[in-house]
């Protein structure tokens, strides 16, 4: 029971975490102004092509495409890899489990190879390419470790020594209503869970924002309209509305 | 010309080979810094001192003063906070930049250039890099790391070519202005773009030619164009009422290639029975605003245009050929000095020349004689900040066509360079973003390296003997910097002076002697 409370707290910790920090983020990217019209040209001209071009950014990769193939197929598989192992482990918190996630369930399990086959190329790129290895800083190594781990300790639990998910699954089921399950005290499931909790805990703080940031660039999400349009930011229009040409001249 | 040596030219399909890395090869002071003289007409901080071995020192606080500017400006740049947090270092942008590519230089990487700002957002502004700076590669902010990102923040010429390869659009060109934005207020202005600021403010315009030696050259270039044609063509100066007024960049007012082009415009209006005027207070199309990262100075600059529009009365604003102008007229003018309520609305404002030539040649305006270009075959350098920072026309891809067009329509023989040198993959010619200038020459040379591989390819497999640009730095650039990979300066010619070879003016007389010595060139 102890292991229960333990990491019923730690999950929620994680989880506010989590959610606040990627919210305060995002608000932080919502309140920035962009003073100026920066789309990467050509860029569409309608508001409609941009949803489109974001589309094909967020699916498919495009420009990572376009830079560098091998790192595009790797990239694609870890990222798809990792959707299906997250839409699958939805059955823990789901009662009784949606048709779609009960369909998807073999699939998840080979894109747990995937995505840890995917993330050994991503560490191998790390130290095999001299550029890659040279911006490099400790916790981009470490953070590939971390899914190493993470997608490592769920395979092991699926084919080595599995553990009690009936057990799990209450665990979860009961942390959405603070009512403490216990844990079964397998050490491959608390490596996992306690890998998936820091991670949640170090998204907001680093990285792993260029998920949500990816949609707040400007240089993807604005259209080419420069001309039909005046755009201005809230403290440009202030140098206008006072007549005056530097910042540190207007008057609060 | 000996004191620099050009890298090889090894590639056999015209792409650069991607260097392995040599850290430090590009370390060094950086251009040259601007005086206190220089700084004040800014309004930057001038209070700097040189000591006896001539260097200057930073402003007093300039450590506290650095990271209040970085912390103003992420609050005003949605692309600096986003870039600065979201970057996973992927490494797709490594191989994309032009002075990496020529230099081997790690830190002229997109993302380590980055890096070199990101480490101290990091140190200072995040908890990771608070509480384990290590970790996250998060550095303090120390003399040194500001004489880093001196050097290396110019060696960016803010092209934009990583930003069409990161996976979040990452523009480094971005993350470049903010930085110099930072150094120009604690003591480390650019003398160079400066320098050239001060000269708009006070003239008019980059060169500080005044209004008597403006119209002393235009009147030239006309006497030029009737021996030449026995047309008078026009250049007026300063024509109010005119119905339009057109900003160029200051070298087409003598520099070469660039006048011919500037010759090519006055011809083409003539042609067309225009109304037209240049402006002595804004005969300036380039604005080293953007260059440095200062809003408020692209915005005075701009806002020099508006005037000099209102004052002449005019009702369209037409720009020559000139890369970041056209970024910043394209892009930023109605941002930094609309709206234009007081133009004619059914023309965009403002207008890129060749948005007005291109329509003339398609439709049969212009009586063209393509022959007269024969002794030609032109490739076309795509200019980064058009490329990837502008449009012409309201379809998408115009900025690509509309020169292309222009050209196919006034010469016969026409070749692209390699696909992924050119359109959005356009490489900078290395002298783009306030590094034209002599005291950056060794990265200019480097930098140009990729696109002389292109251009080797062409003209060793389709007999390419000229390269056509439409931007006054690309011109300035390549002029000088090609001789050092074995091409000629004379191969470098505008876009519009093509169109002036190939036109033929209304009652034009040719003189025969002038076209055959030219023949035998």
């Amino acid at each position: 029971m102890f292991l229960g409370v333990l990491y019923g707290i730690l999950f929620w910790i994680a989880t506010l975490i989590l959610i606040i920090g990627v919210a305060n983020k995002v608000r932080l990217y919502w309140n920035t102004p962009s003073p100026l019209k920066i789309p990467t040209m050509p860029a569409p001209t309608t508001q409609k092509g941009v949803v489109l071009r974001m589309a094909r950014e967020v699916f498919l990769f495009q420009s990572l495409y376009r830079a560098d193939k091998l790192l595009w197929v790797i990239g694609i598989a870890f990222h798809y890899c990792l959707l299906l192992i997250v839409l699958r482990h939805l059955r823990y918190f789901l009662d009784p489990v949606w048709g779609i996630i009960g369909f998807i369930q073999p699939f998840g399990l080979y894109a747990g190879f995937g995505f840890v086959l995917a993330a050994l190329g991503l560490l191998a790129r790390r130290f095999l390419i001299d550029r890659v290895r040279y911006i490099s800083a400790p916790s981009d190594f470490l953070m590939l470790v971390l899914m190493i781990v993470i997608g490592g300790s769920g395979l092991m639990m699926k084919f080595v020594n599995p553990t009690d998910i009936v057990m799990v699954k209450a665990f979860f089921q009961g942390l959405k209503y603070f009512s403490w399950q216990p844990l079964p005290a397998d050490f491959t499931l608390l490596l996992h869970l306690t890998s998936v909790v820091l991670l949640m805990i170090i998204f907001p703080i680093s990285k792993l924002m260029h998920a949500p940031g990816v949609f707040f660039s400007p240089s993807r999400n604005q259209v080419d309209n420069s001309r039909e349009q005046r755009h201005i930011a809230p403290w440009a229009a202030e140098l206008d509305k006072q007549g005056v040409d530097y910042l540190s001249e207007l008057k609060k | 010309m000996a004191k620099y040596e050009a890298p090889p030219l090894l590639s056999d399909d015209g792409i650069v080979d991607i260097p392995a890395v040599v850290p430090d090869t590009m370390k060094g002071a950086g251009p040259f810094i601007s005086k206190p003289e220089f700084q004040e007409p800014m309004n930057f901080p001038a209070d700097i001192e040189q000591d006896e071995a001539g260097d200057w020192s930073l402003i007093p606080n300039w450590k506290e003063e650095a990271l209040n500017k970085l912390d103003d400006l992420r609050g005003r740049y949605r692309s600096l906070q986003v870039y600065l947090d979201i970057c996973v270092k992927c490494g797709a942008c490594t191989d994309k930049c032009h002075y990496y590519l020529g230099s081997s230089d790690p830190k002229n990487m997109p993302v380590a250039r980055q890096d070199l700002l990101r480490k101290v957002y990091r140190r200072y502004f995040t908890f990771a890099g608070k509480y384990f700076p290590k970790l996250v590669g998060a550095t303090d902010l120390t003399e040194e790391v500001v004489d880093d990102w001196y050097n290396y923040y110019h060696q960016c010429s803010q092209c934009r070519r990583c930003s069409v390869f990161c996976p979040y659009g990452i523009d480094t060109a971005e993350v470049s202005m903010a930085a110099r934005e930072i150094l120009n207020h604690i003591g480390r202005g650019q003398k160079y773009s400066t320098e050239i600021m001060g000269k708009v403010y006070k003239i008019g315009n980059n060169l500080g030619l005044p209004q008597a030696a403006l119209a002393d050259t235009l009147e030239g270039l006309e006497e030029d164009i009737e021996d030449e044609t026995g047309v008078a063509v026009k250049l007026p100066l300063d024509l109010h009422g005119a119905d339009i007024m057109l900003v160029t960049p200051s070298a087409d007012f003598f520099a070469e290639p660039h006048v011919d082009g500037l010759i090519g415009y006055a011809k083409v209006f003539h042609e067309l029975g225009l109304s037209w005027t240049l402006s002595s207070y804004a005969s300036e199309g380039a604005n080293f605003g953007m260059f440095v990262g200062s809003y408020e100075n692209m915005r005075k600059i701009s806002m020099r245009v508006r005037k000099a529009a209102e004052d002449l009365g005019v009702k369209r604003i037409v720009f020559g050929e000139c890369g970041h102008a056209w970024r910043v007229a394209y892009s930023f003018l109605n941002t930094l000095a609309g709206p234009f309520d007081f133009l004619d609305a059914r023309y965009p404002v403002p207008q890129h020349v060749l948005e007005l030539t291109w329509p003339a040649l398609r439709d049969g305006k212009l009586n063209i004689d393509k022959s007269r270009n024969d002794d030609m075959t032109l490739t076309f350098h795509d200019s980064c900040n058009v490329a990837r920072g502008s449009n012409m026309g309201d379809q998408e891809n115009g900025q690509f066509d509309f020169p292309r067009n222009v050209i196919k329509a006034v010469c016969n023989n026409y070749v692209d360079m390699p696909e992924d040198t050119t359109k959005d993959a356009t490489f900078c010619c290395g002298g783009g973003g306030g590094i034209l200038t002599d005291d950056l020459m060794d990265i200019r040379i480097k930098g140009a390296l990729p696109r002389m591989e292109a251009l080797q390819h062409v003209t060793d497999k389709y007999g390419v003997t000229h390269m056509a640009a439409i931007c006054a730095i690309c011109k300035s650039q390549f002029t000088k910097v090609i001789p050092y990979y074995g091409f000629s300066m004379d191969q470098i010619v505008s876009v519009h002076q093509l169109v002036s070879n190939a036109l033929i003016l209304t009652g034009q007389v040719d003189d025969e002697d002038a076209l055959n010595e030219e023949g035998e060139e």
